[in-house]
């Protein structure tokens, strides 16, 4: 009876038992997530269940990510697959209104041009060591684009996902105190003062264009780089169900229901991947380092570009707006408008970040299709 | 293939190829503007 009643209290005590120095300092991470989203309003829709995932993760015995685990088959049911990051995609693109970019069309070099960041991070993480494929879903942390991200470190990279995913988030989320010293650092007041309310170059878009647009890109980026066709048919599809009017309640239900289920089950999958014996390894911190590193060579890659606009056209391109060619949208437009008007206080720079902001959005996608398909070409990838 | 070529050869077709392809979705989109002006609406 006694032995009974020892064996019973074992199994009450195992759950503690087992727990790994790792854990304990994970469901504190988790929690710090759960307290940035709630109290501070960082990404809440993502850090919440991020948070509560790691949580769950991290409690031993539980078999929540063992075969047939509940975060298991959430796991398996989208991030294995890369469906997830694809329906937020559709969510996105019924999101995005392309009008500003398609005003200005040579704003979107801009978006190219924020793009650089990953291609320069690939070589440095190379440089360090890292594997191929390794370097290349940390280099993607660069897009400043959550499910480009998710999409390729699932793929290639499944391992480096949970740094990967906190990365791109916590790092777009943090855009306007990483980019402003930067902005300030790359230009001269006179650049920064620059009006360009008065821009003539700028027409604006019939609504077939706008209905046109969405396809011609899918058909254009697609036959270019076909690997990357999923991450940009989903997003334009999503705009072009927005753009035509015709099936709003599609249009709807992709930017609401589909994308905050979605963003759910997502989150909450990325947090299963948070095991404390997997994350906390020193790969972790050279992936929050590079992707910090990342998202510092967008901005200067983009600011750099939007000088020698500013310098091709005569000094009517105001070289800030390079700094909203990354795809965090439309934070870094806000990023833009905001220091624009502290040094000239008539200056209205939003619509034209806005136009760079969404060219960085379609160059993220377009960026990571062409670096899929050039891996492919090089038989990296099968 | 080594580290070295395989980061510079992405870098180079990676930038350029993103760079080109997002020009040329410029021009298309001119072209495009073009052919359904405002005024058709």
């Amino acid at each position: 009876m006694f032995e009974a009643i020892v064996n019973a209290l074992g199994g009450l005590t195992a759950g503690v038992a087992n727990l790994h120095w790792s854990n304990p300092v994970m469901i504190g991470i988790g929690c710090l997530f759960l307290f940035l989203g709630i109290k501070k309003d960082v990404e809440p829709l993502l850090l919440v269940p991020i948070g509560f995932g790691a949580i769950l993760t991290n409690i031993p015995l539980a078999g929540l990510m063992e075969h047939e685990g509940f975060l298991r088959t959430i796991y398996d049911m989208g991030i294995s697959n890369e469906l997830f990051p694809l329906l937020i995609f559709i969510g996105i693109g019924a999101m995005t209104d392309f009008g500003p970019l398609l005003e200005n069309p040579k704003i979107f070099l801009l978006g190219a041009a924020g793009q650089f960041g990953i291609f320069l991070t690939i070589g440095l993480a190379l440089f360090f060591g890292f594997d191929k494929l390794d370097a290349v879903a940390i280099g993607v942390i660069g897009a400043c684009d959550g499910p480009t991200a998710i999409y390729v470190s699932s793929k290639y990279a499944p391992h480096l996902l949970g740094a990967i995913s906190v990365a791109a988030y916590s790092y777009m989320s943090l855009v306007p105190i990483i980019q402003p010293p930067i902005m300030k650092l790359m230009t001269t007041e006179k650049e920064r003062q620059i009006n360009m309310s008065e821009l003539s170059t700028t027409t604006p878009a019939s609504k077939t264009t706008k209905i046109v647009f969405p396809v011609v890109v899918t058909l254009f980026g697609g036959l270019i780089a076909p690997m990357g066709l999923p991450l940009l048919g989903t997003i334009m599809l999503g705009n072009l169900m927005k753009e035509s009017g015709v099936v709003s309640r599609l249009a709807k239900a992709s930017e609401n229901e589909i994308a905050n289920v979605v963003t759910l089950f997502l989150g909450i999958a990325i947090g299963a991947t948070m095991e404390g014996r997997a994350f906390l390894t020193s790969q972790t911190l050279m992936v929050l380092a590079f992707g910090f590193l990342a998202i510092c060579l967008d901005t200067v890659c983009g600011v750099g570009f939007g000088k020698i606009m500013c310098w091709a056209t005569g000094g009517k391109i105001n070289p800030l707006i390079g700094a909203a060619g990354i795809s965090a949208y439309p934070m870094a437009a806000r990023v833009v408008q905001k220091e624009g008007l502290k040094y000239n206080k008539f200056n209205f720079l939003l619509m034209h970040a806005v136009g760079a902001n969404t060219g960085g959005q379609v160059g993220s996608v377009i960026a990571a299709a062409i670096m899929l398909s050039v891996l492919k070409g090089m038989g990296v990838i099968p | 293939m080594d580290n070295l070529t395989f980061g510079l050869t992405l870098m180079v077709v990676g930038m350029g190829g993103t760079l080109v392809t997002l020009a040329l979705l410029a021009v298309i989109m001119n072209v495009l503007k073009k052919i359904f002006p405002v005024q058709e609406d």
